[in-house]
Order: C-alpha cells, then sequence, then structure tokens
C-alpha cells in the first residue's frame, strides 16, 4: 500500500504545564474522507497547527505523502500539497473572487513573484479561474469585491481557494459553522463534490455533517486520540457517547 | 450552459482581470498636464521639480504603505542615502546624471535589503520605531563622516549634463524638471506594472489577510523583503534627483521631518493606488509655497487643519460630495 497521504507520528505539544496534544498517531489515507471530532477544548486547533505548521511539537513528527514535514514551514507545507480552510473566514476582502483564485493559481504555479505580466493574462489560468467559479457557484459574484458576498458565497470561496492550490490532503476546519439554514445545502453539495482523489480531514462540530460525509472517523478527547473507526462503529461507541454526547448519552 | 454562454463569460472574466491594465484618459490627461506645466510656468520649474521629486518619495512609500500595508516612519533613511550616493559619487568623479542615478539607487535599495528583516518582527509600532530609528542612525553616521559626507557643511557637487546633452541645475531649472519628470514617469510606469501583476496581487493579499495569503503558500516575509527593497530603490531614486538637480545635499536629508512629511503627502493624496503621492505632494507643497508666502510662521496651521479635516471627513466621502456638486453644475459630467 502506498504512503498515506498525511500520517502523524507521536504528536506532542505541551503549552508550559497544559498538554494540549498528547501522543497523537493517525493517518488519513489517499482520497480518505475523514472527520475529526472531539468536545470543546479537545485539542483541536492545536493538531491542525501541528498538522499545519503553525504550531511546531514538542515530540513527534508529520509526515505528508510518506516524507517528514515536521521542520517545513506553514506556506512551504500548502506547496507540498497541504491545504486548509478556515472556521472564521479568512478572505481578501477588497479582491474579487475571480482575484483571489487567480492569486491562488498563480502562486501554486510559482509565478507570484512575476512583477511584470499582467495578472489574469495566461490563459491557463484564466480557464482555471473560470472552472473554479463554476464549481463553487460563484460566476455571478466572482466580479463583486468579497466583502460585500453573502455569507454562504464567502464560505465557499473560502474552500475554492484552498482547492485552487490543488492540495493533495485538504483540512476543512468546520466549513458549515455560522451558515444559514437557506445557504447550508450550497455547503453540502460543495463538499460532496469535491474531487475523488484528494484526501479530506474534516474538523467540526455539526454531526449531521459528519456522518453525511466522512466513512472514517477519528474522536479526540482530552488532547488524546480516544478511537477511530466507521461512523457506524462510533456511533455504537460507549465511551464516545459517555464524553462526546454528554447529557444525551445517559438521557 | 451554452458554449457561447461559456464564451461570454470567459470573456467578462478576462476583462475584469484586466480591467486597470489600459491607460485611462484622465491618466493621460494628468501626465500631459504636467508636461505642459513644465514648459509653460519656466519661472516655477523650481518649485515643479520639487513637487515632482517629493511625489516619487511619496510614491515610494505608496508601495510599501498603501500596496502592501506595511508602515514605515523611515522613509528619509533611503532618500539620505540616494542625495549622499549621488553626491559622492559625481565629487569623484561620476558627474553623468543618469548613472549616478542608477547607482545611488542600487545602494539604497541594498540598505533596503539589509533592514528589511528588521520589519519582519512586532507589530506596527515596533516598525514605527524601527525605521525611525534606522534612519536617525544614518543622519548621525552621516554628520560623524564628515571626511565623506562634508558633514554640517554638507557637499557641493557639480554635475555635468544628462546623457551628455541636457544640463541641469540653476542654469537649467527647466531640463532639471524635465529630468525629474522622466525619472518619476518611468519609475511610475514600473510601478503601475508591478501592482497589476501576480508579484502585486501578493503584495494586496499580504496586506488584506496575511494569514490567508500565508496558506496560500505565499511566503509573506520575502514578499516584504522584496517591495521593501524596491521602496528604498524609489526614495533612493528621490533622493538622488534632489542631490542632482539642487546641487547640493545637506544632513537634511536624513532629517525626521522628512519621512513624516511624505507620510503626510501620501495620505493627503491617498494610499494604495499610485496617483496618491504625487496628488499629496503637489497639495502639500503647492499650500506651502502659497500660505508660507502670506503667513511665513504659520503655514504648518493650514496643514494640520487640512490633515484632521480630510481624516475625520473621509477622502471617500469629499470625493462624493464634489461629484455631485459638479453633477448639479453639470448634469451628466461626472460619471
Amino acid at each position: 500500500m502506498s504512503a498515506p497521504a498525511l500520517e502523524a507520528r507521536g504528536l506532542v505539544r505541551r503549552f508550559g504545564g497544559l498538554t494540549a496534544t498528547d501522543d497523537v498517531s493517525f493517518a488519513v489515507q489517499p482520497g480518505a474522507r475523514q472527520a475529526l471530532i472531539g468536545p470543546n477544548g479537545a485539542g483541536k486547533t492545536t493538531l491542525i497547527n501541528l498538522l499545519t505548521g503553525v504550531v511546531k511539537p514538542s515530540e513527534g513528527a508529520v509526515l505528508l505523502q510518506g516524507e517528514d514535514v515536521t521542520a517545513l514551514s506553514s506556506n512551504k507545507r500548502v506547496r507540498r500539497g497541504l491545504a486548509r480552510t478556515f472556521q472564521i473566514n479568512q478572505l481578501f476582502p477588497d479582491m474579487s473572487p475571480a482575484e483571489s483564485l487567480g492569486l491562488a493559481i498563480s502562486e501554486r504555479l510559482g509565478r507570484g513573484r512575476d512583477f511584470w505580466r499582467v495578472a489574469g493574462s495566461r490563459p491557463g489560468i484564466v480557464d482555471e479561474i473560470e472552472e473554479l467559479l463554476a464549481r463553487f457557484g460563484l460566476v455571478s459574484v466572482m466580479d463583486q469585491p468579497t466583502r460585500t458576498l453573502p455569507y454562504g458565497k464567502q464560505r465557499l470561496l473560502e474552500i475554492a481557494l484552498a482547492l485552487a492550490c490543488k492540495p493533495k490532503v485538504l483540512l476543512l476546519d468546520e466549513p458549515a459553522a455560522g451558515v444559514p439554514e437557506e445557504e447550508r445545502h450550497d455547503i453540502l453539495a460543495a463538499l460532496a463534490a469535491l474531487p475523488a482523489e484528494v484526501a479530506i480531514l474534516l474538523i467540526e462540530h455539526d454531526m449531521d455533517l459528519v456522518f453525511n460525509f466522512a466513512t472514517r472517523i477519528s474522536v479526540l478527547v482530552a488532547g488524546r486520540l480516544l478511537c477511530e473507526g466507521e461512523p457506524a462503529a462510533i456511533a455504537a461507541d460507549e465511551r464516545v457517547r459517555a464524553v462526546y454526547l454528554g447529557e444525551d448519552a445517559h438521557g | 450552459m451554452s458554449a457561447a454562454q461559456t464564451l461570454d463569460e470567459k470573456a467578462k472574466l478576462e476583462a475584469h482581470l484586466r480591467r486597470h491594465e489600459r491607460w485611462r484618459w484622465s491618466e493621460i490627461a494628468f501626465w500631459a498636464a504636467i508636461l505642459v506645466l513644465i514648459f509653460a510656468l519656466p519661472s516655477r520649474a523650481g518649485l515643479l521639480n520639487e513637487i515632482l521629486i517629493a511625489g516619487l518619495f511619496a510614491l515610494s512609500l505608496d508601495l510599501i504603505l498603501g500596496l502592501t500595508g506595511v508602515v514605515s516612519l523611515g522613509q528619509a533613511a533611503f532618500f539620505g542615502v540616494g542625495a549622499y550616493g549621488a553626491a559622492i559619487l559625481s565629487a569623484y568623479g561620476l558627474s553623468e546624471p543618469t548613472l549616478g542615478l542608477l547607482l545611488a539607487s542600487a545602494l539604497a535599495a541594498l540598505l533596503g535589503l539589509a533592514t528589511a528583516p528588521l520589519l519582519l518582527r512586532g507589530s506596527d509600532l515596533t516598525r514605527l520605531m524601527v525605521t525611525m530609528g534606522v534612519s536617525l542612525m544614518l543622519g548621525e553616521l552621516a554628520n560623524r563622516n564628515s571626511w565623506l559626507t562634508g558633514g554640517a557643511d554638507g557637499l557641493n557637487i557639480a554635475m555635468s549634463p544628462v546623457l551628455g546633452l541636457f544640463p541641469i541645475g540653476f542654469t537649467g531649472q527647466r531640463n532639471a524638471a524635465l529630468y525629474s519628470f522622466v525619472v518619476l514617469f518611468l519609475l511610475f510606469v514600473g510601478a503601475r506594472r508591478l501592482a497589476q501583476s501576480p508579484f502585486g496581487l501578493s503584495l494586496t493579499a499580504v496586506r488584506e489577510n496575511r494569514l490567508r495569503a500565508g496558506a496560500l503558500g505565499i511566503s509573506t516575509s520575502r514578499r516584504i523583503i522584496g517591495i521593501y527593497a524596491l521602496s528604498a530603490a524609489y526614495a533612493g531614486a528621490a533622493g538622488a534627483l534632489l542631490a542632482q538637480t539642487t546641487q547640493i545635499v545637506s544632513l537634511d536629508v536624513f532629517d525626521f521631518h522628512r519621512s513624516a512629511d511624505v507620510m503626510l503627502m501620501l495620505i493627503i493624496g491617498g494610499a494604495g493606488y499610485l496617483y496618491g503621492g504625487i496628488v499629496g505632494a503637489t497639495v502639500f507643497i503647492v499650500l506651502k509655497d502659497v500660505i508660507s508666502g502670506a503667513t511665513p510662521e504659520y503655514w504648518e496651521f493650514w496643514i494640520g487643519g487640512l490633515l484632521v479635516v480630510l481624516v475625520l471627513i473621509g477622502r471617500d466621502n469629499m470625493r462624493e460630495l464634489a461629484r455631485r456638486r459638479i453633477k448639479t453644475i453639470l448634469p451628466g459630467a461626472a460619471k
């Protein structure tokens, strides 16, 4: 079997006396649809920061397609194929969706230091922008400043930008957070239509979304990996019901 | 979706991405007007030259502050290095202005490259202090090393004609203004081009959301270092122009007030669209000229007043007011 798309080996992160991530090992296979769940304070954010390279681990290693990337900065990991979205939109408010996507694509192609050619003058890039706009239903707002977009469209752009990096692994940090009910369907449809070859790790609170989307679920509790398995097994697991579903399990 | 529709959308997308590429009539008129003024007002060539140089200096700040969103209160460091660089080169026999300008500006760029890493850490306040500190240090170095810089006496220099053809200086003030105009215009074209390039787009991204820029794989530190060095080269070119066209350079090129004035100019004219520096420099220097003619002691009172009004009302609102005014007087004239 080929190397996992993304692998964590014995990750530990201590902040002073607090151990936020405690010996976490797991793997995301190529093309996987995996979810990471856990109650508030379980250490999900720290784990994402460790995987993406925002925070360096106290111990352990992060491997991308079998290669150790623990020492690489986060922007280098992106160029190696690890992209992410953010729980709170991180967009470019005064740029249009077309410009934002054009930027992401030209950076991926290594053209970001080109200071002479007009951005968007290369046909290949224009084609790709158009394809992404169409895939995420952003054609009608492509030339509007991002800050004027409805929240749901901004959420879609958040995912489109990450996909424009042509990642091997995509971390989705609560993609449906804060999206009003009537726009939720668009997000779910976009998630379902993500390219099959991209491995996806979904970090989510919304259990409907997790059980609809993921074929494998990892449960993080108090910085440790409690268990891992198929959705049916996780749903039936007594320990998960106890710690994660809390009151409901007793009621 | 039909094929025709797709083609239509693609054309629309491409037009949107390239919407700033073509020179607008207002831009052409802007540059033509400056050129006309240089020829029409020979007695004010000195003032025009001062405006063009200040405009270039403000453009240098716009690259780093307006485009990239990194604050600096130390642009005078590069202005001063450019000015002394050009003066010293000419004192050692290199008196042809264009070559001197290139070398002086390259020297400023090197200094920019060397000090850029200081900008990468800390907050805006840290950056203001660090950039200011660097320019204070350089001013004092120039003061101490009078064997090279002439110290408090400054340096008087003699320049040969530009490209061996056009004499500049007191006997050729119009030529001096034309020389500054050509340098400003060429560097402006470069900056305009850069702002629309993928590199320029990435600088906008760094300004708008540095976290996301990094998450797209951009090394934001390297981009900041790159544009800071370029901004230093522009400021150095402005300093070199001042030294060459006035044929004197003194320690005041490193003064703190230069860094502060250039920031004022950029804020008056508006940061981020490249013309703001030139517009602001024009307003600033013309106001200074007119008001200091009437009340030599108190001209800064009015500049201060303008700044307060601008910041409180907001430039966009003022532009909107002016547009409505024009509309009521001349229906259909303003777009």
